[in-house]
């Protein structure tokens, strides 16, 4: 069948040069401003590069950088989560209570803190069914439904708190404690899941199916359903990830501190968001990368850390910075965008 | 004469489209603008409202020559343009619209008094019952046009030139539409009227001009000229060497794919077809006469209130193209660039989108997805130029070249192909021409939709023609000539040549 169609030999040399050596500042832009802000807090402070401080900072860095990992996936499909923060809360807030009730049966052992993560991970998948569902059946923005629901259990977390604020069982607690605070060769346990979930993002973005349909969705719906992908049940695939992302945050926050309240989780959703497109994905989709959202998180706690090691700005100016930063980072993203563009 | 145009010539690159076109407009005449797709209509109409320069020749208003850089420009001459998609803003209201970019004020404040009595004035001098409060959206589609052309008015027409004005309208709107352009008749205005509706023509039109691939074939009075006369006008040209040989059908071809009395609200009115094994089914007919929709429905891609599938023979639900896929029934989009590819995506995962799955085990293996995309560009005759990386960097026959590996990734039995040449070069033509017949060579069945005759007639065992949401009929043999399958297009022969339109 090829005999008309080919006549063209040098099309593979052609593509075999095209791969150039420049440096391209749209992949390692994130990773060039860490270096800079990296280098930027040891000139402030020699010890900012100190192990202790390395991995506090990681540490703090895992929950937004765990969420933002699942934002990955539902900005890059095209869509938007606001309600991770809330969710993260209710979450929190249910696992405490759960927990806590189970004690009389099974005693404070392994056994209750293994059905309050359990608990706290089909929260997330069900939560996160519920906006998936609800976007693409209901063909409403997502960034309405989120809104709602984002309301929807920041309210719960504090009803079921009754205005105050929940705690976990002390004995419970002395049981869960390591969850958090252990390490293992040196790295604490939420550095590990931080690692192990962005591995685990990285593969499932860019060597399946789902990730690259992921892609596909995001740059235009229409391509998408016209390449015969089931569009509806992807996007709402996306969410469910994330819910899975917000309940394994919150299984390693709530030994931090073994409490919930309303006040938990508050802004965690721009923080993610913040992280995502610090790390370069589109927020119109189409485009996500899992190690720039990696590095995004971690920018952002630096920045809060860099600032409490000097005296030079106020501490309480870390907004301001954070907040600098991002439309920085998008507007540099747009003019590169501009460049390649068709 | 209100409004001349001189030996006019456009080209666009190295490709001419118009050469040497002379019109005449004079006060109070509907002048008829005829031509297949891409004769040279909508550029010589470009050319008059001012949204095109001339490559060459002249334009004259009123006897002397203007050289108008801007619609704007031509609109303060009173030549204006309603456009085939109508250009109003959805969410205003219907005074807003009219008097959008020219807003009348006292001070610095709007003036919405005088914006609403000057509205209403208008809309009652079109006799239409339009509320100057209402919003553009809950408008139908011919309010919206009154809506337009009551903008037009405003801003003292003298040419109002109308791009297909009835495509969308139904039958009713279609006489609302045409009482109007009598009533601006009798105000002199001087109306260009494109359609390829020739029944219409010879209802409203005064005069004629016919195009044909850029020239000047006919022009003059709609008295003493047939529908027939101008039909073969439009069309009358030789088909030559482009297409190959057709296939041989065996007497005995099995139908591999039938569809019976799908209907698609709005869009298709009880259709039916089979296509044989090894054949070519053409479907001819105008921009929006309902083919693409009828074929999306068959492929689930539509919802369709009515009808059935058969594949080889036995009934099968199609929900989704994923169905259709499962089928082997590959689906080639027209619209290229909006659903069929992802523009900012590489080539290569482009190419492996839709079978993506034969690439997995269970990780994508990207060796396997370079091999796929290797053997693409060696069959389809892709060619890249350096530093192509995605999709929208390549050339219109590129793209279709892309997309046709993409579908045909699926090994598929029958390809649906859906207007396989638009916007695209001669030599890739060619070549697409040479690859349908290939296909049916090797056993599979092509249904190919297309607006150019040429290919219909160059390519097809036989022609299905639908006008208006009907199938007028199924041509074969002999019948598949151009002056049949305009006749079967503009709904003067065939099924439902009686009721004239769907609505």
């Amino acid at each position: 069948m090829s005999s008309v169609m080919a006549n063209n030999k040098t099309a593979d040399k052609q593509i075999a040069k095209q791969k150039g050596f420049a440096i391209d500042l749209k992949t390692w832009g994130p990773f060039v401003a860490l270096v800079v802000l990296a280098l930027l807090g040891v000139l402030i402070n020699p010890a900012f590069l100190g192990l202790d401080n390395l991995s506090n900072m990681l540490t703090r860095s895992a929950f937004i950088g765990i969420i933002a990992i699942g934002a990955t996936f539902v900005i890059t499909a095209g869509g938007l989560d606001l309600s991770v923060g809330s969710m993260a809360a209710f979450i929190a807030g249910v696992m405490i209570i759960l927990m806590n009730s189970l004690v009389e049966q099974f005693g404070a052992g392994l056994t209750t803190v293994l059905f309050g993560v359990g608990a706290s991970l089909l929260l997330g998948l069900c939560a996160g069914f519920i906006n998936g569902v609800v976007t693409t059946k209901g063909k409403i923005e997502a960034f309405i439904v989120t809104l709602g629901t984002m309301g929807i259990y920041r309210s719960l977390v504090t009803y079921l708190a009754d205005g105050g604020t929940l705690t976990l069982d002390w004995a419970v607690r002395d049981i869960y404690r390591p969850v958090y605070y252990a390490s293992f060769l040196g790295i604490t346990i939420p550095v590990w899941v931080f690692l192990a979930v962005a591995i685990i993002g990285y593969i499932l973005l860019n060597y399946t199916r789902f990730g690259r349909y992921c892609f596909a969705i995001g740059s235009n719906e229409k391509v998408a359903e016209y390449s015969a992908i089931h569009v509806d049940r992807i996007k709402t695939m996306t969410y469910m990830l994330q819910g899975v992302c917000v309940a394994l945050a919150t299984i390693i926050y709530v030994p931090r501190l073994g409490s919930a309240s309303g006040a938990t989780g508050v802004l965690w959703e721009l923080e993610a968001i913040a992280a995502v497109i610090i790390g370069g994905t589109m927020l119109k989709g189409g485009h996500g990368r899992i190690w720039g959202t990696v590095v995004g998180a971690i920018m952002l706690t630096m920045i809060g850390n860099i600032l409490n090691l000097t005296d030079a700005i106020s501490n309480y100016l870390n907004g301001t910075v954070q907040g600098a930063i991002i439309i920085v980072a998008v507007y540099l993203q747009r003019a590169s965008w501009r460049k390649t563009g068709p | 004469m209100l409004l001349s145009a001189r030996k006019l010539c456009r080209s666009f690159g190295a490709n001419q489209v118009l050469f040497d076109v002379d019109l005449d407009l004079q006060a109070g005449e509907v002048h008829a603008l005829l031509g297949e797709n891409g004769a040279g209509k909508s550029t010589l109409v470009k050319i008059l409202a001012g949204y095109l320069p001339p490559t060459s020749g002249e334009v004259l208003v009123d006897g002397s020559q203007r050289h108008y850089r801007s619609s704007g420009e031509a609109e303060a001459d009173g030549v204006v343009m309603i456009h085939q998609e109508l250009a109003l803003a959805e969410q205003l209201s219907v005074e807003e619209n009219i008097f959008l970019g020219r807003e009348l004020r006292r001070g610095m404040f709007l003036d919405r008094r005088a914006m609403r009595e000057q509205s209403r004035a208008t809309l009652e001098e079109l006799e239409t019952d339009v509320d100057p409060r209402a919003r553009v959206k809950d408008l139908s589609t011919s309010d919206q046009q009154m809506v337009e052309i009551a903008k037009a008015i405003t801003r003292d027409v003298r040419v109002l030139i109308m791009d297909e004005p009835t495509a969308t309208l139904t039958e009713n709107e279609v006489k609302v539409l045409f009482a109007l352009i009598n009533r601006l008749r009798q105000r002199d205005v001087a109306i260009v009227y494109i359609s390829h509706k020739l029944r219409e023509i010879e209802q409203i039109a005064d005069r004629v001009t016919v195009l044909r691939d850029g020239y000047l074939v006919d022009s003059g009075p709609m008295a003493g000229r047939s529908k027939e006369e101008l039909a073969r006008l439009m069309v009358g040209r030789e088909i030559h060497e482009m297409y190959p040989p057709r296939t041989q059908l065996a007497a005995d071809a099995p139908v591999v794919l039938e569809a019976r009395d799908i209907v698609v609200p709005g869009a298709v009115k009880q259709a039916s077809f089979t296509l044989r094994r090894g054949e070519v089914l053409g479907f001819g007919g105008i921009v929006g006469a309902g083919r693409t929709a009828l074929i999306e429905a068959v492929l689930g891609l539509r919802g369709k209130s009515a009808g059935q599938v058969l594949r080889n023979g036995q009934p099968v639900v199609l929900r989704n193209l994923r169905d259709a896929v499962h089928q082997r029934i590959a689906y080639l989009t027209e619209d290229r660039k909006g659903k069929g590819l992802v523009l900012n995506m590489d080539l290569r995962s482009n190419v492996t989108l839709l079978n993506l799955r034969a690439h997995c085990h269970p990780l994508i293996d990207r060796r396997l997805e370079e091999q796929a995309f290797q053997q693409a560009i060696q069959r389809f005759d892709i060619r890249l130029r350096t530093a192509v990386r995605t999709a929208a960097e390549l050339s219109g026959g590129n793209q279709q070249k892309l997309l046709l590996a993409k579908v045909m990734s699926i090994d598929p039995e029958v390809v649906i192909i859906n207007e396989p040449t638009r916007g695209i070069d001669v030599g890739t033509k060619h070549q697409i021409y040479h690859f349908i017949h290939e296909l049916t060579e090797a056993g599979c069945s092509v249904i190919l939709i297309s607006s150019e005759m040429g290919e219909l007639i160059g390519l097809s065992h036989r022609v299905a023609v639908m006008c208006a949401g009907v199938l007028t009929g199924v041509l074969e043999d002999e019948q598949i000539n151009e002056q049949e399958i305009m006749q079967y297009a503009s709904g003067i022969k065939g099924v439902g040549a009686d009721e004239q339109r769907y609505g």
